[in-house]
């Protein structure tokens, strides 16, 4: 573990000493501010109607996007980066794992996620100050479980996508795509027949998974989706490095 | 130290090496030496355990780098044609985390890093981001990571490519300090770097040994195989005047003698007029049936001499790239058009 956690020390460092890196979590967090202020889901809401937890589902609703629009610029460049400035080969020859290499990347990304969601929870507080109505600690403890799990999934994808590439360019395209498509199951859900449609709906990324969160429901089925899907395209990246020793 | 046995790699259907066997004994500098594309790249990333190999065994201190890599790794310092360098790191920085990543134990590491230091006279730039350095100090930083935990292998490729010709005298310093403390192998198509470095060379071709010896073993061995011969071809009274140059009937003559495998003219433009100088490529010592041979068939022998070749020839010659073998009729048996670029295709 500990080869893990000097990976993770390295990428976080990079992302301190990187002006992009705050540039990119100044402007989530300016988003997630906008979107919480103006949108009609959460305070822009007419006063007569809001209630604290349709607020807060607003809130958890509007946020997982910036979020996990963060995490595919994030995890794109995890391992392309590596490839693509020639340190990758440094990793590979020297005596540390690649699963020891995927996760200390991975977790890099969602400790700054994790600090980022903390940033946000001066808005939660703001409900609790200015709309009618109880607001429940189970119901954002839920929410804010179920970004992060949204968080470790969507990077999980996009690391994967990062560790096919070979230059961050396609790590970019192939992480974005492999996201997009995975988010927009359901659309294709819509156009299916039953059963296919009930298992592509299952499958997609946000919609109705992530609803469930926002409105502070914890489903067990819902936890156990992202965490499978994070393990499975984890073991997908670290099964793709082992590939790369034969090319 | 080493043992190579029957290596061989290929990508797809294009072989990049092999089959390779060799040995290297502790602390020898061995180099390779081969165009670009001959395989010298691959060889070392599978030696470095970047590369699995497609068939055939390396073993290392008796370890199977296939089988039991991270065993060996520890021992390992490898520095590709490109340093492996974080842009954005320290020179000190980073060879923390390039002596952690090896599994240093964290007591010994700041000692270790202030003598590699040292070593690579990187003193004025440890502070300094590696981003902003030349070229040649971060091939110098390269270098740093390679041997920072202390490896008995090193393996360096291409260390000197692209360094301007102050910076080689100080890199070609550089690796004969680490003389004697490694076992190193060195890659090169730089006939000096690998001669003035190198105890013995490996000169490789489309991925295969073809020939192994020191410096001087080579050029003796070449030396023999290569003869100079400068003739006159006498047109006698009496006789059919013989089709084709000079040159053309000497050459005829000297392709039926056993063990000849080429034979090129040399364009000597001092010669003088009715003299042609040849150059004959044989499999073994032709010299004396040479001579007999060409008297026979009257045409009388003014010089014969071995060549007397610098490295630089012995390699283009072993490499095919010899101008003046490709000159000539013969069937020369190092030329070949087919040039593989494996190495440069398949990337990193």
């Amino acid at each position: 573990m500990s080869k893990v956690g000097l990976i993770l020390s390295r990428e976080l460092k990079a992302y301190i000493r990187s002006p992009l890196g705050y540039a990119a979590i100044a402007g989530v967090l300016l988003l997630d501010g906008i979107l919480f202020m103006a949108s009609p889901w959460t305070l822009g809401m007419p006063q007569a109607r809001r209630l604290g937890g349709q607020v807060l589902y607003g809130f958890f609703f509007g946020s997982s996007g910036p979020a996990a629009i963060l995490c595919v610029v994030l995890a794109m460049r995890l391992i392309a980066a590596e490839q693509d400035q020639g340190t990758l080969v440094l990793l590979k020859t020297s005596p540390v794992r690649d699963w020891e290499v995927v996760l200390g990347k991975f977790l890099s990304v969602m400790v700054v996620m994790t600090v980022l969601t903390a940033l946000t929870a001066y808005m939660p507080a703001l409900i609790y100050y200015n709309v009618d109505g109880k607001l429940s600690l189970g119901h954002i403890l839920v929410g804010y479980s179920g970004l992060l799990l949204l968080c470790a999934a969507v990077t999980a994808v996009g690391l994967f996508g990062s560790a096919l590439a070979k230059n961050q360019v396609v790590g970019a395209i192939l992480a974005g795509v492999l996201v997009g498509v995975m988010y927009l199951l359901w659309l294709v859900a819509k156009i299916s027949d039953p059963p296919l449609q009930g298992f592509i709906e299952g499958l997609a990324l946000h919609h109705e998974r992530f609803r469930d969160f926002a409105r502070g429901i914890l489903r067990l089925e819902n936890v156990g989706y992202y965490l499978g899907v994070t393990f499975f395209f984890l073991l997908a990246s670290i099964k793709t490095l082992e590939a790369r020793r034969w090319r | 130290m080493i043992e190579i046995h029957e290596l061989t790699k290929y990508f797809g259907e294009t072989k990049a090496v092999g089959p390779l066997t060799f040995s290297i004994d502790k602390g020898e500098v061995v180099g390779l030496l081969g165009l670009n594309g001959a395989g010298k790249t691959t060889t070392l990333r599978m030696l470095s355990s970047d590369l699995l190999p497609t068939s055939g065994s390396m073993r290392v201190d008796g370890v199977d780098l296939v089988e039991d890599p991270e065993k060996i790794q520890s021992k390992i310092g490898y520095l590709p044609d490109r340093p492996p360098v974080y842009d954005e790191m320290q020179v000190l920085e980073y060879l923390h985390f390039a002596a952690k990543l090896r599994g240093m134990v964290p007591a010994k590491i700041q000692k270790r890093i202030a003598e590699v230091i040292e070593t690579t006279d990187l003193g004025d730039h440890q502070h300094d981001r590696i981003g902003t350095l030349s070229h040649g100090f971060k091939q110098r930083v390269g270098i740093a990571q390679a041997i920072v935990h202390e490896p008995g292998l090193l393996l360096l490729d291409e260390p000197i490519s692209g360094l301007d010709p102050v910076q080689i005298v100080e890199m070609r310093e550089l690796i004969r300090s680490l003389r004697g403390d490694h076992t190193t192998v060195l890659s090169s198509h730089i006939l000096s770097e690998i001669s003035e470095t190198c105890d013995r060379l490996l000169v490789i071709r489309d991925g295969e040994i073809v020939a192994s010896g020191s410096e001087a073993e080579l050029g003796s061995q070449m030396a023999t195989r290569s003869i100079e011969v400068l003739v006159r071809v006498l047109h006698a009274a009496g006789r059919d005047e013989p089709e084709g140059s000079d040159f053309d009937v000497a050459a005829e003559v000297v392709r039926d003698i056993a063990g000849v495998a080429a034979v090129s003219e040399i364009d000597d433009e001092d010669a003088e007029v009715g003299l042609t100088r040849l150059r004959v490529q044989a499999t073994s010592d032709v010299r004396e049936e040479l001579c007999r041979t060409l008297v026979n068939a009257d045409i009388g022998v003014l010089a014969l001499e071995r060549s007397g070749k610098e490295l630089e020839s012995v390699f283009l010659e072993l490499t095919g790239e010899d101008d003046s073998a490709e000159e000539g009729a013969g069937d020369d048996p190092y030329d070949d058009d087919a040039s593989d670029d494996a190495d440069e295709e398949e990337g990193s």
